[in-house]
C-alpha cells in the first residue's frame, strides 16, 4: 500500500478549511519570513502528473534490510512499545558508541555524549536551538540541504551563507568563512558528503576551517548522514580531526546508510554539556525517538552493514554512470565524490533553474530539482539523484538527450 | 582476470552490456571484455539464462524434490551415483547435503504422473539408490534470489529534499 495516497485529498480538505475560516491574527514572524521550500513547490507539480520518471528524490531507493525489519517486529511482538530514557536506549547508544570506535576511533561515553534523535532533522533543530542564543550568527556554506538556515532561524540565530562555486568543486573557501565571521559569530554548520552537490571536502581544507574555528571560539555542526555514502577513499569525520572533537556536534543517522528514511532515527553526538542541552529540549519537545525505531536501529548498526556496503557499490556503479551520460548528453557536470546526487550545470542552456525543470518535467516527464532550491547559488544547476534503479537512470538520460537536443 | 564486481553486476542482469558494465565500475570496454571472456572460459560465468515465472506464463511444469540415500562403495563414490542422475535431462539440479539422506535431486516434468514414473522407474532402479522420498513442489515464493510476488513498486514520493 502507498502511504502516500491519502495526501491529496487530505491537502483539499485543509485548504477548504482554510478558506472557510475567519481571519486570524497573522503566524509567527519568523515563520513567515521564512520561504517555503523550493521543492515542495515543484513536489505538487510532479504529483498531478502520471509515469513521471524521477531523478528528484532525495531517499535510498531500497528497502530497509530485512533483518532490520524482522527486528522491529519481533521487539512489538515482544511488546516493547514503551518509551525509554530520553537520551535513547542504552543499548543502542552503546551500539554507536562502538560502532563509532571501531570506524572512527572517536570515543564518545554512550552515558552522557550520545543523544538518539528523530533523525538528523531533529538533531540539526536541537543543535541550533541548544546553542544560539537571539542574533548569534551561523555560517551556512551554499549551496546545502534545505532545512539548515531554517533550523537555524526558527532557533532565532542568524544564517549567514557563503556560496561555493563549481571551480572549487561546491567546497566552501576557508577564507570565505574566515570573512564572514564576526564576533556574532557561534557556529559553522558543515554537510559533507553534501546534498545537493555530492562534494566531499579534503582534508586540508577541512583541517583549516577547524583552525578557524578555534580561532573564534567555534561550534561546529557537521551533518555526516552521508558519511557512508563516500566513494573514493574514505569518509573523514570532523571530530576525528585535531583540535575539532571539543567543539564539533556529529549528527548522522540511519535513513540513508541502512535505507531507513521513514524509520525517522538518527544521533547526536558531541561535548558532554551541549548534548546535555539538547537532550534537555528533547525531553521536553520529543520524549524520545520511536522505540520500535530504536530496536530496528539497534539491528542496523550492528548487523546491516554488509546490506549498506553493497548499496554503497550499487550507488557508485550508478554514480559513474549518470555522470557520463549527462556529461556526454552536454550537462556538464563533477564527479561527486559522495552522496547520491549529481549536480550538472544547465547555464548553457539559457533557461533558469526553474524554467529547465518545469519545461524537462512537461515535455519529457523527467523530475529533477532546480538548484536554486538549496541556495542562491544553486541557481543555474540541477540536482539529479541517482537513488533509483540503473534501468531508470538510462532512460531518464535518454529523455534528458532529447530535451536537450531540442533546446 | 577475475573481477568480483563484475560477477556481482551480471548476477543481478545478465544483460547488462560490457560498455555498461565499463561505465559502473570505472574501466575500458576493452578490460571488461577480457574479463567477462576469461570468467566464461574458466567456467566461472557458466551461462546466461532468463528466470521465468512459468506459472504466470500459463505452462504447467511440476517440479519435486526427491531426497536420495545412497550407499557408496567401492570404487563408486557419491558423486558416480549423482553424475548418473544428473545426465537426465529431467534433473534440474542435484546437491550433495548433509543429513538424513545423501543427494537432494530436483526433478522436472510435465505432470506429477510424468514425476512419479522416473523416480520409480529411473531414480530409485539405480545402482547404490537405497532410499526415496518424494516432495512435491505447491508453490515457489523465492527462488535464486528472485522472488516471486507482484513486481514491487516505487512507492516514495516523487520529489523529496
Ligand atoms: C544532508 C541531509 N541532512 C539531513 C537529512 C535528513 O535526514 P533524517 O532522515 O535523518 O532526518 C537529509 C535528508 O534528505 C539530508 O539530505
Amino acid at each position: 500500500m502507498n502511504p502516500n495516497k491519502g495526501q491529496s485529498a487530505i491537502a483539499k480538505r485543509i485548504k477548504s478549511t482554510v478558506a472557510e475560516g475567519k481571519d486570524m491574527r497573522p503566524v509567527s514572524r519568523i515563520v513567515q519570513s521564512t520561504p517555503p521550500s523550493g521543492i515542495r513547490r515543484f513536489f505538487d507539480i510532479v504529483s498531478t502528473m502520471e509515469d513521471v520518471l524521477s531523478l528528484g528524490v532525495g531517499e535510498p531507493d531500497f528497502d530497509t534490510p530485512w533483518c532490520v525489519r524482522e527486528a522491529c517486529i519481533y521487539s512489538l511482538e515482544r511488546g516493547y512499545t514503551h518509551y525509554t530514557s530520553n537520551y535513547g536506549m542504552l543499548e543502542l547508544r552503546r551500539a554507536i558508541s562502538e560502532h563509532l570506535y571501531k570506524r572512527e576511533g572517536l570515543y564518545y561515553n554512550p552515558e552522557n555524549q550520545l543523544l538518539i534523535t528523530v533523525g538528523v532533522s531533529e538533531g540539526m533543530d536541537l543543535a541550533m536551538r541548544a546553542i544560539l542564543n537571539p542574533e548569534d550568527e551561523v555560517i551556512v556554506p551554499e549551496p546545502c540541504f534545505v532545512s539548515y538556515q531554517p533550523c537555524v532561524l526558527f532557533a532565532g540565530g542568524k544564517p549567514v551563507s557563503i556560496p561555493t562555486c563549481v571551480e572549487n568543486g561546491f567546497i566552501v573557501k576557508p577564507e570565505d568563512i574566515r570573512n564572514a565571521a564576526t564576533t556574532n559569530t557561534k557556529a559553522i554548520l558543515l554537510g559533507y558528503p553534501a546534498n545537493p552537490t555530492g562534494a566531499v571536502a579534503p582534508r586540508e581544507i577541512l583541517e583549516e576551517i577547524v583552525s578557524i574555528a578555534q580561532e573564534y571560539d567555534l561550534y561546529i555542526v557537521s551533518d555526516e548522514i552521508y558519511g557512508r555514502l563516500t566513494y573514493e577513499g574514505k569518509h573523514i569525520s570532523i571530530p576525528t580531526l585535531p583540535g575539532a572533537y571539543e567543539r564539533t556536534i556529529l549528527l548522522d543517522g540511519f535513513s540513508k546508510a541502512y535505507a531507513m528514511t521513514g524509520w525517522r532515527i538518527g544521533y547526536a553526538a558531541g561535548p558532554t554539556e551541549v548534548v546535555e542541552a539538547m537532550m534537555k529540549i528533547h525531553q521536553y519537545t520529543i520524549m524520545c525517538a520511536p522505540t520500535m525505531s530504536q530496536f530496528a536501529a539497534i539491528e542496523a548498526i550492528r548487523n546491516a552493514n554488509r546490506e549498506c556496503e553493497e548499496m554503497v557499490e550499487q550507488y557508485n556503479q550508478r554514480r559513474r554512470v549518470i555522470v557520463k551520460g549527462l556529461n556526454d548528453i552536454g550537462l556538464p557536470c563533477l564527479m561527486p565524490k559522495g552522496a547520491f546526487y549529481v549536480f550538472p550545470s544547465i547555464k548553457h542552456t539559457g533557461l533558469s533553474s526553474d524554467e529547465f525543470c518545469e519545461k524537462l518535467l512537461f515535455e519529457e516527464k523527467v523530475a529533477v530539482v532546480p538548484g536554486n532550491a538549496f541556495g542562491k547559488c544553486g541557481e543555474g544547476y540541477i540536482r539529479c539523484s541517482y537513488a533509483t534503479s540503473l534501468d531508470k537512470i538510462n532512460q531518464a538520460l535518454e529523455r534528458m538527450a532529447r530535451f536537450v537536443a531540442r533546446l | 582476470m577475475i573481477d568480483h564486481e563484475i560477477i556481482r553486476i551480471l548476477e543481478r542482469d545478465a544483460r547488462t552490456s560490457p560498455a555498461q558494465i565499463a561505465v559502473m565500475i570505472g574501466k575500458s570496454e576493452e578490460e571488461v571484455r577480457k574479463s567477462i571472456k576469461h570468467m566464461e572460459e574458466a567456467g566461472i560465468i557458466r551461462r546466461y539464462k532468463a528466470v521465468v515465472d512459468w506459472e504466470r506464463a500459463g505452462v504447467e511444469r511440476v517440479f519435486a524434490f526427491i531426497d536420495v540415500r545412497v550407499s557408496p562403495s567401492r570404487g563408486v563414490g557419491f558423486d558416480d551415483v549423482a553424475r548418473r542422475i544428473y545426465k537426465y535431462p529431467e534433473v534440474h539440479s542435484v546437491y550433495l547435503v548433509s543429513g538424513d539422506y545423501d543427494l537432494r535431486v530436483v526433478v522436472e516434468g510435465q505432470n506429477m504422473r510424468e514425476v512419479a514414473f522416473f523416480v520409480a522407474e529411473k531414480l530409485a532402479t539405480l545402482d547404490g539408490v537405497l532410499s526415496t522420498k518424494s516432495s512435491f513442489l505447491l508453490k515457489k515464493y523465492k527462488d535464486d534470489g528472485v522472488t516471486y510476488e507482484e513486481p514491487e513498486q516505487d512507492d516514495r514520493l516523487a520529489v523529496t529534499p
